[in-house]
């Protein structure tokens, strides 16, 4: 058995169409979306703000919060239930770690910055589109940061690898599947998130990351554009 | 043999290479990666000399001394006011610092300034910790009575002052309001309501096309627009 074919004619390594647009909600500091195929991600940034309570502080460098939350509306139809769970506080969790290594927070004793990364509809990848739509908010907002952030997930289906597996892949069930969230920093070219769900042998882990690679730099392109155009020319006309 | 790669005003993002080479000096808002100049943050190229520095377009006020602001009392203390500076941290007025009066020890210090009064302030000090003393002894710094006080973004407001003040002098000048900006992104309005839907709007122009050029034209052909013809 073999998997052949994508669906809509994606090529193995080709990732679902991306849109990415900077500045989206005007209230916060920074904002962006980042949408990947039917995964939709939204970010905003708040601050550098004051952090209470208070033994949260840390008077060495600012601290990073990050909430991901999926809508109870999103997915594949049956309500989600609205609020944490285990899972969104492990993706919170994981977001933030691959966030930090970018951010320069010394400037900020005390504060915290707060991201907020909410997807309206999701099939598949939502946490790597999240920590893309995160990092674009992040640079709007205007912070000290090394490098942007790129994440795309990478993987086997069956005797292939692919990139940017979609829903029916990540349950495909002929077969072996591994899911490869990677985060990474395209200009530094280190990796900052790496899991993974499923088996795959190590030469193809190797292979599969090679993948990733060239897939962030394609959407690195896209955010940099994105965050451009904000400032493009024609803007605001 | 170095080399410049972004041209001057491009808007650079960060991890972005700007320049290659020694020949280059890595300036605000930049930093040196082995040979090549990388962007920081997000922000406005500006290649002067040798020096390549990124000039903020977005971002929370971040205190600096000597800056005037607008801040809002938020607590009175013993020893003076708590005043809220539009960034992470809030600043300190002491009483000494606050005016050339006589207080009197015990003295009810909402007399001189109550809590959600806006007032023009310097920074004086700032300490690694952030914590920002401010001082109301100097000129044009006074408790702001009336008007409506508007947010605008912090990294916008030279545009808003203009050279020399020109620009605000401007806006003044064709509306009849007083105006204080702070350097915190907040703008203090005063004048008849007409006027000072003017200026807001004004304000808001400048906020959104600040990155372009001929600027100062296109305000004043708006603001003649706005009044002088009607």
């Amino acid at each position: 058995m073999a998997y052949k074919k994508r669906l809509e004619d994606r090529g193995f390594e080709e990732t679902r169409p991306i849109e990415a647009k900077v500045g989206v909600i005007p209230k916060a500091d920074g904002s962006a979306y980042f949408k990947i195929g039917k995964t939709w991600a939204y970010a905003a940034v708040y601050g550098p703000r004051n952090l209470y309570p208070r033994f949260l502080q840390d008077p060495q460098k600012g601290i990073l919060r990050c909430n991901y939350n999926m809508m109870p509306f999103s997915g594949s139809g049956e309500r989600v239930r609205p609020g944490g769970s285990r899972r969104s506080k492990e993706i919170s969790l994981v977001t933030e770690k691959a966030l930090l290594p970018v951010l320069d927070l010394n400037e900020y004793p005390n504060s915290v910055v707060d991201v907020f990364i909410e997807l309206p509809q999701t099939e598949a990848g939502s946490r790597c589109a999240g920590i893309c739509a995160a990092s674009m908010a992040l640079a709007d907002a205007g912070l000290a940061m090394k490098d942007l952030v790129s994440a795309v997930s990478v993987g086997r289906v069956d005797d292939k690898l692919v990139v940017d597996l979609d829903y029916s892949e990540e349950s495909y069930a002929d077969g072996t599947v591994a899911d490869i969230p990677v985060a990474m920093m395209p200009n530094l070219g280190k990796i900052s998130l790496l899991q993974m769900d499923g088996e795959i042998s190590k030469e193809e882990l190797f292979k599969a990351l090679e993948l990733a690679k060239k897939a962030c730099k394609k959407i690195y392109d896209v955010q940099k554009n994105a965050l451009k155009n904000r400032y493009g020319v024609g803007q605001n006309v | 043999m170095g080399n410049v790669i972004v041209k001057n005003k491009d808007i650079a993002v960060p991890g972005e290479i700007l320049a290659e080479g020694m020949d280059n000096l890595p300036g605000e808002g930049t930093y040196r990666d082995g040979e090549k100049i990388v962007a920081g943050r997000l922000g406005l190229v500006m290649v002067d000399g040798r020096a390549i520095k990124l000039i903020s377009l977005s971002g929370r006020y971040i205190p600096k001394t000597h800056d005037t602001i607008i801040g809002k009392v938020e607590d009175i203390t013993f020893s003076g006011w708590r005043i809220d500076t539009n960034s992470a941290y809030s600043a300190m007025l002491s009483m000494k610092d606050a005016t050339s009066d006589y207080i009197a020890r015990g003295a009810d210090l909402t007399k001189y300034y109550d809590l959600g009064d806006y007032v023009v302030c310097e920074v004086v000090n700032v300490t690694s910790q952030k914590l920002i003393d401010v001082s109301m002894k100097g000129p044009g710094l006074k408790k702001l009575d009336g008007g409506r006080v508007i947010k605008v973004n912090p990294n916008k407001v030279p545009r808003i002052i203009g050279k020399q003040g020109s620009m605000v002098s401007m806006i003044k000048d064709a509306t009849g309001c007083r105006i204080v900006v702070g350097q915190n992104g907040l703008v203090w309005i005063d004048g008849d309501p007409k006027g000072e839907l003017t200026v807001v709007k004004t304000i808001q122009k400048i906020e959104e096309e600040s990155h372009t050029t001929g600027l100062t034209d296109r305000i004043k052909e708006f603001l003649e627009n706005e009044t002088g013809k009607r």
